[in-house]
């Protein structure tokens, strides 16, 4: 008993001078240049060219699909959308576009749809898989027309986790991947209310976490910085997450 | 020639350092969802085959629950992790220490030769004449190097949706993602116990002399009485 306890003395050393060296700049920053160093190879080793996470047959789908972050939004507005079925609900397209849109869910419907059963990852560690329906995020960016000066793609949402708004956003790798889709179908029904009823992102190459729920919004920008936290996400502005959730 | 190359002492030491911290961040990684399941998918605790304890702050790295800090930390030190182990495989081929101390002969699959060293090593004498290892530290040293800390690489990489979407065969060699991660803690947990073994028999060998050797080398192999 007396050398396990000085085993856990040895560790606890170990962990508490880890704790404090990652509040040093230097180690700081070294940290966070892992993310970069991921994100480079993955784009060599296939991001660039378009690489499509796996597909599923219908038979892999799990019998359920577990709802996180946000699960019931309890926002004024949205329980008014939510009443009425999401009948009035709105998708706007904006910042950095010629034409800024406004599109009805009926609007979206009649775009031209992807339907894919892919592995939804969390960051926790747990997958779920599931069918997902709606149009590809690149014709509603097409049809808006991004300006030059466009670099990132902001989505905006209706729920707030501890009273702060969620937002996401990602490159436009992936806004233009063909996988990416504003979804409002899970599993041939219209999308349950803790899966982000009634729009969601996918955002297939990466976590979960990236998948904007409750989708209001669509905004080209250039930079990141004035928005939210200034690190392109909810969870990326508290406790560094990564803003590239590849890994 | 020396005991050990500066190749093997300094993949050694770097090792180390870098299992220690994956092994510890992966601690606190997994309290994030301490369940593990078989097969692509798994989040609900009827699924999952293994319930995980929750690890204390002292074994994890940060000492206390950050899913985010310890991702980052994990994510860092798998680098010279993987660069490691490549560096060092591509050394030990080129100055031959893997042909030379590594690779068996024929004749020491031979059970009674394997008895012989098993008896041996229980009576705690580790005396070995001709070459560097006896066949059971070959034997660990190998399933260590060319299975387990290559495994650990690639079921890591496997947990990745990005990595699956540029080599989905990565993901299906192990079946599934939550497969993947099985794999990667069991094998976690059997290198954390390489490593007890390992710093055991190195206790019970003349600890200071052999951590000497693999710090500065060691006296020259055909100087050694």
């Amino acid at each position: 008993m007396k050398r396990r306890s000085v085993l856990a003395g040895l560790t606890a050393l170990f962990s508490g001078g880890c704790s404090k060296l990652a509040e040093t700049g230097p180690m700081s920053s070294l940290l966070a240049s892992a993310e970069d160093w991921n994100r480079g190879l993955h784009n060599l080793m296939g991001r660039e060219r378009g690489a499509l996470a796996r597909e599923y047959a219908l038979e892999d789908i799990s019998p359920t699909f577990r709802g996180n972050g946000s699960v019931d939004p309890q926002e004024p507005n949205y329980l008014g959308h939510a009443a009425t079925g999401f009948a009035d609900w709105r998708l706007s397209v904006s910042g950095l576009v010629t034409t800024p849109l406004s599109l009805s869910l009926a609007e979206l419907k009649a775009m031209p749809q992807r339907v894919q059963i892919t592995r939804h990852d969390c960051v926790e560690g747990w997958s779920a898989i599931g069918q997902w329906k709606g149009p590809q995020l690149s014709l509603l960016l097409k049809r808006a027309g991004l300006q030059e000066q466009a670099r990132f793609i902001v989505f905006r949402c209706a729920d707030k986790l501890g009273g702060s708004q969620y937002y996401e956003s990602v490159d436009l790798l992936d806004a233009f991947h063909p996988q990416t889709i504003v979804a409002h179908e899970l599993n041939g029904q219209p999308l349950p209310v803790k899966n982000g009823a009634p729009l969601r992102m996918r955002i297939e190459r990466q976590l979960g976490y990236k998948h904007a729920k409750y989708l209001t919004g669509i905004e080209a920008v250039a930079s990141l910085d004035e928005i939210g936290g200034g690190k392109g996400g909810y969870w990326e502005d508290r406790g560094n997450y990564q803003w590239y959730a590849g890994i | 020639m020396k005991r050990h190359a500066l190749g093997t002492r300094l993949w050694h030491w770097v090792n180390l350092a870098c299992l220690v911290v994956l092994f510890m961040s992966g601690l606190n990684i997994s309290n994030a969802h301490p369940r593990l399941y078989w097969g692509h998918w798994g989040f609900a605790p009827e699924d999952a085959w293994l319930h995980i304890t929750r690890f204390p702050g002292w074994a994890t790295i940060p000492g206390y629950y950050s899913l985010a800090s310890a991702r980052l930390w994990h994510f860092l030190f798998a680098w010279p992790f993987a660069i490691g182990l490549l560096l060092f495989m591509i050394v030990s081929l080129a100055n031959r220490h893997f042909s030379r101390d590594l690779v068996t002969r024929r004749s020491e699959w031979r059970w009674s030769a394997i008895k012989a060293d098993i008896v041996k090593h229980l009576k705690l004498d580790f005396g070995h004449a001709g070459s560097k290892f006896n066949f059971l530290q070959k034997l660990a040293y190998g399933v260590v190097i060319f299975i387990l800390l290559p495994l650990m690489i690639f079921t890591g990489l496997a947990m990745s949706p990005a990595m699956d979407a540029n080599w989905p065969w990565l993901v299906d060699m192990f079946g599934g993602r939550q497969s993947a991660r099985s794999i990667h803690f069991l094998v976690a947990w059997a290198l954390a116990g390489f490593l007890v073994l390992h710093v055991v028999l190195v206790l019970l060998s003349g600890p200071i002399g052999q951590l000497r050797d693999m710090i500065t080398g060691g006296a020259k192999m055909e100087d050694r009485p």
